[in-house]
């Protein structure tokens, strides 16, 4: 537990003696302000509500998020440090779980960062405030999820760039296969049942119904298995490919 | 306290480590040697734990790396190949975090940092980014890092790369001062620094051991072991050649082509050098020899008789 909590605290910190987090931070905000005025119409939908804010989530999340997951591992590869950093006394799920963590922690943060879109719909008018919270819930879970991936990902290249790539493609099949647009490609056709597993495996499918409003059990398992999924895919990358 | 286990790693077709069985008491510093690709550093990675090995196990101080990773992981410092450490901490931070990993807080972890830090001076850079250090201030972090903790085991992969003179000899004295109280492994393809620092050497190619034995022993595997060199003046050679070549001690004479100055290298039949039976022929014949000296051995000599008949194989 220590350990971990050692581990968080480097990698936290590793972010913001950068400019990636800064750089990160504003990107994000800007991008999500950017699509919540203007694509989203928020003035002109007339509801106090967040709903145009987190619409855009997955595919703002679907280019951001691997930027941050891109250097956790692929970056202690390509120095050498791995080497270092796995034979101290750590136990390679507490390298997992510690650098995850602090990714997680840090998307937090910059979601965390635009609260004053929740203080303007607040003074605009009379919102569901239990709504919205949901919706931050979910946003950061999916958040997680991306993440996950994107660690995994990580551990399996020295390049930074490919790592942010292929990333950003996995979250992109989990995000698109639940959009009506690719459902829609699999109904008329498939059995039905294909359709339902398809649309259970998407993010797209999840977030939404909860940025709806409801933290439904299936919806958080949904998302808590598939971050200790990829997680576990992480460490035995990390294992596998440590030494290449 | 350190043991190494008939330790193998393959990676496909291609065996890195081939059996490699080695004990390292308390007081002793080994040096391992062997040319680029020999297997050193894989067997380094695999004594520390980062590498899982085909075969074989190695057991520090008490703990087999294998099923106690952890036990054995907290009595080795490891350097590893390069040095590596987070370019963008400084070596401050960089040092505090590994005091942290390893158990360490408060007065305790200061007390251990400062120790390590006025070990390898590198006080006046403590706070820069460990990007911009320099290779030999680099390398200080990285074994200061493996120190932190006081091990009772020490693998040192190239300790002394991208040091300067001064630095290395700092760096081999420090090594040396530490060496009564553990067990400590060098890898390095620095012959001087076997001899310099190792109370044991081990020469390994194509991962498997070739030679293991002190440094002496090593060099009297030299054939310029007891070898005497003569600098004489020129234009003498053809004639103090042919005189030493009569002498019974001596198998053979060559021209020294050591950038020493003029002079012929005689070499001993026997174990003994046979340099007063030169003496008396010198004085007898009147020659004015420059120097007269027993050649201990040479280092690079040996090493490359042992591992360079592999080499030719391995290219075949």
């Amino acid at each position: 537990m220590r350990n971990i909590a050692t581990i968080f605290g480097r990698e936290l910190t590793a972010y913001f003696v950068t400019p990636l987090a800064y750089v990160f931070i504003v990107i994000f905000l800007a991008l999500a302000g950017v699509l919540t005025f203007f694509v989203g119409d928020f003035f002109e939908r007339g509801q106090a509500d967040l709903q145009s804010f987190f619409t855009f989530h997955p595919w703002l999340y679907l280019v951001l998020i691997p930027a941050l997951s891109m250097r956790l591992w692929a970056e202690e590869r390509k120095t050498g440090t791995i080497e270092l950093f796995l034979t101290l006394p750590v136990r390679l799920y507490e390298a997992v779980l510690g650098k995850f963590l602090a990714a997680w922690c840090f998307a937090g943060i910059a979601l965390a960062l635009t609260f004053p879109l929740w203080l303007t719909v607040n003074f605009l008018g009379d919102p569901d405030n239990g709504v919205i919270v949901a919706g931050y819930v979910a946003s950061w879970l999916m958040a997680g999820a991306i993440l996950a991936m994107g660690a995994a990902v990580s551990a399996a290249t020295k390049n930074q760039v490919i790592a942010f790539v292929v990333a950003a493609a996995i979250a992109f099949v989990f995000i698109a296969a639940g959009t009506p647009a690719v459902l829609g490609l699999f109904q008329g056709w498939a059995p039905d049942g294909l359709v339902r597993a398809v649309a259970a495996a998407s993010i797209f499918g999840h977030f939404s119904a909860m940025t709806r409003g409801v933290i439904a059990l299936p919806d958080v398992v949904y998302f808590a298995s598939t971050i200790i999924a990829f997680l576990g895919a992480n460490a035995i990358l990390v294992d596998l490919k440590k030494a290449d | 306290m350190l043991e190494i286990c008939n330790l193998v790693k393959r990676f496909g077709a291609l065996t890195a480590v081939d059996g490699v069985s080695l004990t390292v008491p308390k007081g002793e510093v080994l040096g391992f040697l062997g040319p680029n690709g020999a297997g050193k550093s894989t067997t380094m990675k695999m004594v520390s734990g980062f590498l899982a090995p085909t075969a074989g196990t190695a057991v520090i101080s008490g703990f087999d790396i294998l099923r106690q990773p952890l036990a054995a992981k907290r009595c080795i410092g490891y350097l590893p190949e390069g040095a590596p450490a987070y370019p963008d901490m400084s070596a401050a931070e960089f040092l505090d975090f590994i005091a942290r990993i390893r158990g360490f807080s408060g007065a305790e972890a200061k007390r251990r940092i400062g120790r390590v830090v006025e070990m390898m001076h590198i006080g006046e850079v403590l706070h820069q980014p460990i990007e911009t250090l320099s290779k030999g201030y680099r390398r200080r972090v990285g074994v200061a890092q493996a120190l932190l903790h006081d091990p009772q085991v020490l693998l040192l992969d190239e300790p002394t790369d991208g040091l300067d003179p001064n630095q290395k000899h700092e760096m081999r004295a420090i090594i040396a001062a530490m060496a009564p109280e553990k067990a400590i492994v060098i890898s390095t393809h620095l012959l001087e620094e076997v001899e310099a620092v190792c109370t044991r050497a081990v020469i390994i190619a194509r991962g498997c051991i070739l030679v293991d034995g002190t440094p002496a022993e090593l060099y009297a595997r030299s054939r310029y072991h007891n070898a005497v060199r003569l600098g004489i003046p020129l234009g003498s050679e053809g004639r103090i050649k042919a005189a030493l070549a009569r002498l019974p001690e001596i198998a053979a004479v060559e021209d020294a082509a050591d950038g020493e100055g003029h002079g012929v290298v005689a070499f001993p039949t026997g174990a003994r050098a046979p340099v007063a039976e030169i003496a008396e022929l010198a004085r007898a014949e009147n020659w004015k020899l420059t120097t007269l000296r027993v050649e201990r051995g040479r280092l690079d000599d040996v090493f490359r008789a042992v591992t360079a008949p592999g080499l030719e194989a391995a290219r075949q």
